[in-house]
């Protein structure tokens, strides 16, 4: 098989993901709202259910808990779930069934049981749909240990991290977000895997290293091209995965190029920035030069207006002017 | 509801009763354990709640699946587990179901279909929907039975896994041990109907309330839902009335429990109806006392297997913790 990358959209990348694993495997299944006939709000799951059929593509009631319940049941007894949340703030309803069971029955029993279930979900702000749909919630997630907390931020990461998380013995929360699924990319026409715990550096750099995962990613990348031209080579590393985290990637970039930025698009307060800032001062602080820049969102819930709406997030200026705080410190 | 089939059946009898009789002198013999500092943290007892689960997991076949609750004990026996491996987790040893990681409230055994008790309450419906879900994707010949209660039944997973089961007419049935009492809350003040089956019909759920502390009513009730799943006309609900011996846990001495009430459960008692149903099929005063020293020794020597156990391997312990990192 000739393995030229097509470019595909990142929702479509995810599509033959599901339809690959689906193929492979009869234990995969999916379930969601809106999952089956409509193909999901994103069309991720579009044409799964003309392929699979009703048993394997289920349209679920509007009761997040006891679906997502339902698939860490269904996890543990044989079968490989694949349950969509429409937001990631619906994952809200889910979040019993989600750390007090599913991340911790195989700990809880000794090891007696695996619980391969995956909740894909998307997050973080888009065009306007407000507080309760806006949110970008990984920190609760990466918080709970017992979680693969996967945040893709291309359509070739999407789909070798989404075939890995079908594939994995443990729960994955799949985050996507909702301004990527039309963005397009390369993507390898063969079957392949990425592993969880290994990031992927986006752009080489050596003045600064800039850390973001999900859509801080593109932003940091058009950030870096522009200050490029002002003569400053941003290296940004994408950990793909949150949990488990690539220190090693991340603490060799920070070696050397001695500054550091990271960006991440939810609130500053608690979230995985501060998390990833302690363990780089833990471990290469003698390599840092200057303060490490968090670039994150305002410690506040998403407004409507759109003008405020992007006042909330990092911007492409918020980064640049972060990352020269950081160079010229 | 008992049929004659069951009542004439001396050596189901036999066996209901002694594993009724197993869970009560685990419980009792646990309790001392417990008070001697042997055990820590929660102990929920199930004596007085015995029939429910010895009839229900009577019924079961091996291929079967059952989701347990935070007072779970019963169930893991009455679904075959091994008391010596039960112990050694209520004392937190290496030798337990979970190696000490899960005490009580986590006792599972995979191996023998039981999904595990439950420390949130309502928690193990929407898993146990799952375990059907996945056997009706397979298109195997499994019911999963649920225990849960009338304390969960007042959450909202109640409604929502029941209808999910409803709605893709799982093989599930739903057992609600109404002991009338959420922790030290009776049921007449969180609900309006006291029949909590009814809740079931209104999903248009198949759903019978029954005598929780006669074993064969159990059974039999099991037995039929075993069959309505299998015809695909599953889901059941089966609401048993039983009470509580006691408080919510060990610690706690159920001084709210109405005297005269429990003086009823105590003389309608599921361990001397199961041993009134033995005796009616012909058993003998000197068949009873066999069976009741052969479990007396069987426990006694599982509290040995425990205490001679030794304590979970830190440093084992600490190495699966940086592995997970």
């Amino acid at each position: 098989m000739s393995n030229e990358p097509r470019t595909l959209m990142y929702r479509e990348a995810l599509n033959e993901a599901l339809m690959e694993e689906m193929r492979r495997d009869d234990t995969v299944f999916v379930m969601g709202e809106g999952i089956a006939e409509r193909g999901g709000s994103y069309k991720v799951t579009a044409g799964l259910l003309a392929e699979f059929g009703e048993k394997r593509v289920i349209d679920t009631p509007l009761a997040e808990a006891s679906f997502t319940g339902a698939g860490i049941g269904a996890a543990l007894t044989g079968m490989r779930p694949v349950v969509e949340l429409l937001f990631i703030d619906f994952a809200l309803l889910t979040l019993d069934q989600v750390i007090n069971q599913a991340a911790k029955l195989k700990f809880m029993t000794g090891g007696q049981g695996n619980v391969p279930f995956v909740m894909r979900t998307q997050g973080g702000t888009g065009n306007g749909v407000a507080a309760q749909h806006s949110q970008s919630l990984e920190a609760i997630f990466y918080h709970a240990p017992g979680l693969n907390v996967v945040m893709p931020s291309c359509p070739h990461d999407a789909k070798g991290l989404l075939k890995t998380a079908v594939r994995h013995n443990d729960p994955v929360i799949f985050i996507e977000h909702k301004l990527l699924y039309m963005n397009e990319g390369p993507v390898p026409t063969d079957d392949y895997l990425i592993p969880f715990g290994q990031g992927d550096i986006k752009r080489r750099g050596s003045d600064v290293t800039l850390i973001a995962w999900s859509n801080m990613i593109p932003r940091s990348l058009t950030a870096a091209d522009k200050l490029a031209a002002e003569g400053i080579n941003v290296e940004v590393v994408d950990p793909r995965t949150l949990v488990p985290l690539d220190k090693e990637l991340i603490l060799d970039s920070v070696r050397r190029t001695e500054h550091v930025v990271i960006v991440q698009e939810a609130v500053r307060r608690g979230g995985v920035a501060s998390d990833i800032a302690s363990i780089i001062q833990a471990e290469a602080f003698d390599y840092l030069d200057a303060p490490i820049e968090i670039v994150a969102g305002l410690n506040t819930q998403i407004p409507f207006n759109l003008t405020l709406e992007a006042a909330c997030v990092p911007q492409e200026d918020d980064i640049i002017a972060a990352v020269k705080r950081a160079v010229y410190a | 509801m008992a049929s004659p089939v069951t009542t004439q059946d001396k050596t189901l009898l036999a066996s209901l009763y002694e594993t009724i009789y197993t869970i009560r002198v685990f419980e009792s013999e646990g309790i001392k354990l417990y008070r001697k500092g042997l055990i820590r943290g929660y102990f929920h007892p199930y004596t007085g709640e015995e029939a429910i689960a010895v009839g229900v997991c009577a019924a079961l076949r091996e291929q079967d699946y059952i989701t347990s609750t935070h007072r779970g004990h019963g169930h893991c026996i009455a679904r075959g587990a091994d008391i010596r491996k039960m112990t050694a987790e209520l004392l937190g040893r290496a030798t337990g179901y979970c190696r000490g990681r899960g005490g009580s409230m986590h006792i599972a055994d995979m191996s023998a279909g039981n999904l595990g008790a439950n420390g949130v309450v309502g928690a193990g419906t929407p898993l146990g929907v799952g375990a059907a879900l996945g056997t009706s994707i397979r298109g195997e010949d499994r019911v999963t039975a649920c225990f849960t209660s009338d304390g969960a039944v007042m959450n909202g997973t109640f409604g929502e896994a029941l209808n999910l089961a409803a709605a893709w007419s799982l093989p599930f049935v739903l057992v609600v041990e109404n002991n009338q009492y959420a922790v030290s809350t009776p049921v007449e003040q969180t609900t309006r109907e006291l029949d909590l089956y009814k809740r079931g019909q209104g999903m248009g759920v198949h759903s019978v309330g029954i005598d929780g502390n006669d074993v064969v009513t159990v059974y039999d009730t099991m037995q039929d839902a075993i069959g309505r799943c299998q015809a695909g006309e599953g889901p059941v609900m089966i609401e048993c009335r039983t009470f509580r011996h006691g408080g919510h846990h060990v610690n706690d001495p159920g001084l709210y429990l109405p005297q005269d009430k429990l003086q009823h459960y105590l003389e309608h008692d599921p361990l001397t109806v199961a041993r009134q149903y033995l005796m009616d099929a012909g058993a003998t005063e000197a068949e009873v006392a066999d069976i009741d020293a052969r479990v007396e020794a069987s426990n006694e020597d599982a509290i040995a297997f425990a205490i001679d156990s030794p304590e979970p391997d830190l440093a084992e312990f600490l190495e699966e913790v940086e592995a997970n990192e």
